[in-house]
């Protein structure tokens, strides 16, 4: 009798999670479902690492609180971004995707936690890796797919390429490095300026840090106390010349000077996210700008062109796969805590691969836009 | 005498009498029947010598329409504005106009402007519009199109459009390609100004001219004024504009008085991107010019009228997009064509009127190759008598006309 009123009750509480999955269910996996779904926590509590702090009395939690929709919703947003970014390296190896390609696949942890830690009204912008952002912001796959193979159903009708991705509030998309920071400071003078509570986060790398405008801008940021999160994704190099052939000091997070930083492990999403939430409220403050150096690193060469391990070991890749992808962390994480189940994580595996698949002939029989439509007029 | 940074004066601008009184001509740089000292009087009933100023109220001169210089000209009384007060006004009126205007710069604020174009604004409109930066040109320049960029309207002032090569990248990369490249989803509605071109004794570093670096650009509006008329309506029109736009300015017009009208005194008042400006009608030689130079070829015009040569002088206001049609309509009717600019020659603006004139219409009414009048080809050099020789002048121009016209 118990039995069978779970099994309705799981039935009917099941509703959403039924759709969510990819088509082709079959009765036996419904089942498996609906028996394990009552046995899932709602959410779980988990340690994070602290953060090293600079100028900052107190740092974001050490505790970070996760919900199984939570954890769901990560998950399949970073999957998703890696299947994609793994998609567009075959795209390119055939020719279909040309000139610049760079590739996110190792840092998802950043773009996801960043995005769920802010409103849709606050405002992004970052350099040439941006394809998780564009994704994360709400551009479509498809649409990526299709902006990055030149079509005119692209974000930008193919006029952009990779390295020129935008939507509402997300500013792209830049290709010179170091270019985007001074650029965020200004959006963040226009939130000043429009006195809506909304903040910029401004990314840039590892290279990318030691550019002067940078610090023309952290200078101007903190004078005119703007609502400015800068946030160096350090993903170790620089192209091909690691961080200490670069930077005199590589604590990035304390080279805001007079800006407090803190330094946070770039691929745990859920570190990702209190430190942002935490950056974030210290802006909306009027305290002025802060700096957060993510630690992070990227699977793919600096670009497609980049096989990567002339600069690196192979080792060194594997051992960051093996023991801290953001992906594989994250689940770890939910099927330890009985917050979703292996089965149901492989379905979002495969679910996603699908979806990503099935944009492809959507992306590649797409005209490019007509000539005329090129020159000129847009 | 040059104008010094910051001076007013009758004869400020385009030179003293010193040198219109270089060139011999018939009438130059004889004062005025009035006891105002003119410039562009010429010998009429009295036969006044040079230094002597009758209190005889009657004015035998003759001026280029509009030139401002003489105020009891037969002309009705028209009021006199200089460039730097037609900025202010147009800055005035464009803040008080749209919240979302402001401007930023080195020293914009609490010094009135390294120039004073931006005199009184601070006081008026206070810190959150008017924003003195730091001297970091790429940074703030950056910030200025990132503001633009999340819907404000900058005014960025460079100090001198020299600076500006610091932050140039952020004027192309950032500004004038991110419209295309966003396939028209981000504008950037921003306005680059400040002084361009040669000054007086600044040297090589501070007075090169930008006008062929930044018209090159798609992406970028780029309009040079001449006279107060066209500084203001100019500025009020890119401030309007929802593309980047490059004003080139001109430090040494900053405190020449021109006529301005009514019209142009009001609040609505523009002038439109893209369109030339015929200031004297002739029939024998097409004379194109933007800024500066425009005042140096209406003086050339003048003289050669006297030796019969009448000059048709174009002042192009908008560099990009050009207005090619109003040169080759002119082309077509003179046959002639003289370009004069203050830049180097090397494809420059001057090379660019040559080589659309000879891709249109007009190519086959020209009755002689164009000729190119331009700075020369030097880093600016520091002494007077250097300096002098390496900018146009009306000697030049007038060279140059004799020349296409074989006479």
């Amino acid at each position: 009798m118990r039995k069978m009123l779970l099994a309705a009750l799981s039935r009917v509480l099941q509703g959403p999670a039924a759709t969510a999955a990819a088509a082709g269910r079959t009765a036996s996996r419904v089942m498996v479902a609906s028996r394990n779904y009552t046995d899932f926590a709602n959410e779980a509590t988990f340690e994070i690492k602290k953060c090293d702090l600079h100028r900052l009395e107190e740092g974001p939690s050490t505790t970070a609180v996760l919900t199984r929709e939570e954890g769901l919703h990560y998950y399949k947003t970073m999957q998703t971004i890696r299947r994609m970014e793994l998609k567009s390296d075959q795209l390119y190896k055939q020719k279909i995707i040309r000139g610049f390609c760079h590739l996110y696949d190792g840092q998802e942890a950043c773009c996801v936690g960043l995005e769920v830690a802010i409103k849709p009204t606050d405002h992004v912008i970052t350099a040439y890796r941006v394809h998780g952002f564009a994704y994360a912001r709400g551009v479509p796959v498809r649409t990526i797919l299709a902006e990055l193979t030149g079509r005119k159903g692209g974000c930008a009708k193919g006029k952009g390429g990779s390295m020129h991705m935008y939507t509402k509030n997300f500013y792209g998309g830049n290709g010179i490095v170091g270019a985007q920071v001074p650029l965020g400071a200004g959006i963040a003078l226009a939130c000043k300026y429009f006195g809506k509570n909304e903040v910029c986060l401004t990314l840039y790398g590892d290279g990318a840090a030691n550019q002067g405008q940078i610090f023309e801008t952290y200078n101007m940021a903190a004078l005119w106390k703007l609502p400015c999160v800068f946030i160096c994704e350090n993903n170790r190099y620089g192209m091909g010349t690691s961080v200490e052939r670069a930077a005199a000091s590589t604590d990035y997070y304390k080279r805001g000077d007079f800006i407090p930083g803190l330094r946070v492990d770039g691929m745990d999403v859920l570190s990702v996210r209190e430190a942002t939430k935490f950056a974030t409220e210290y802006c909306r403050a009027g305290k002025g700008p802060i700096l957060m150096e993510l630690q992070t690193y990227r699977y793919h060469g600096h670009s497609m062109s980049d096989p990567g391990i002339s600069y690196r070991t192979r080792e060194e890749i594997q051992e960051v796969r093996s023991k801290s992808d953001p992906i594989t962390l994250l689940k770890d994480r939910m099927i330890n805590n009985n917050l979703a189940s292996i089965e149901e994580l492989k379905e979002i595996d495969v679910g996603s691969s699908t979806d990503i698949s099935a944009c492809c002939p959507q992306a590649a029989p797409q005209a490019p836009l007509g000539l005329v439509a090129h020159l000129g007029a847009l | 005498r040059r104008e010094a940074p910051g001076e007013r004066g009758r004869e400020g601008g385009s030179g003293g009498p010193g040198l219109w009184g270089r060139l011999g001509g018939e009438g130059e740089g004889i004062p005025s029947r009035h006891g105002v000292r003119c410039p562009r009087a010429v010998r009429g009933a009295g036969g006044g010598g040079e230094g002597e100023i009758s209190p005889s109220p009657q004015c035998a001169h003759t001026h280029t329409p509009g030139c401002g210089y003489c105020p009891r000209s037969a002309r009705a009384r028209v009021p006199q504005v200089t460039v730097r007060d037609a900025l202010n006004q147009a800055l005035d009126e464009e803040l008080e106009r749209d919240e979302r205007v402001f401007l930023l710069g080195e020293e914009v604020a609490q010094y009135d402007g390294a120039y004073k174009i931006s005199r009184g604004l601070w006081k008026k409109y206070g810190d959150k519009r008017i924003i003195d930066t730091p001297i970091s040109e790429m940074g703030f320049t950056g910030i200025a199109v990132g503001a633009a960029m999340a819907g404000l309207r900058p005014v960025c002032e460079f100090m001198t459009f020299n600076f500006s090569m610091q932050a140039i990248d952020q004027v192309i990369n950032s500004a004038a390609k991110t419209c295309y490249m966003s396939a028209g989803s981000i504008s950037v509605p921003i306005v680059f100004r400040g002084p361009n071109g040669a000054s007086a004794g600044v040297a090589a570093q501070h007075s090169q001219c930008f006008a062929a670096w930044y018209a090159h650009c798609p992406g970028l509006k780029v309009v040079s004024p001449w006279s107060s008329e066209d500084a203001k309506g100019l500025l009020k029109a890119s401030i309007r504009d929802d593309n980047p736009v490059v004003m080139l300015e001109n430090e040494l017009l900053y405190g020449v008085p021109f006529e301005m009208s009514e019209e142009a005194q009001s609040k609505d008042f523009v002038v439109p991107i893209g369109k030339a400006k015929i200031e004297r009608q002739g029939t024998q030689v097409t004379l194109v010019s933007h800024s500066r130079p425009v005042g140096h070829c209406l003086e050339a015009a003048a003289v050669l009228a006297k030796e019969g040569v009448e000059c048709e002088v174009i002042n192009l206001r908008t560099i990009r997009p050009m207005d090619i049609e109003a040169i080759e309509a002119s082309v077509v009717k003179t046959n002639h064509l003289v370009t004069v600019e203050g830049g180097w020659p090397q494809f420059g603006v001057g090379a660019e009127v040559c080589a659309r004139i000879m891709e249109g219409p007009a190519f086959n009414y020209l009755d002689a190759p164009a000729v190119r009048v331009t700075g020369a080809d030097v880093p600016m050099p520091y002494a007077k008598i250097l300096e002098d020789n390496c900018i146009p002048q009306v000697k030049d121009i007038i060279f140059a006309v004799k020349k296409t016209l074989n006479i």
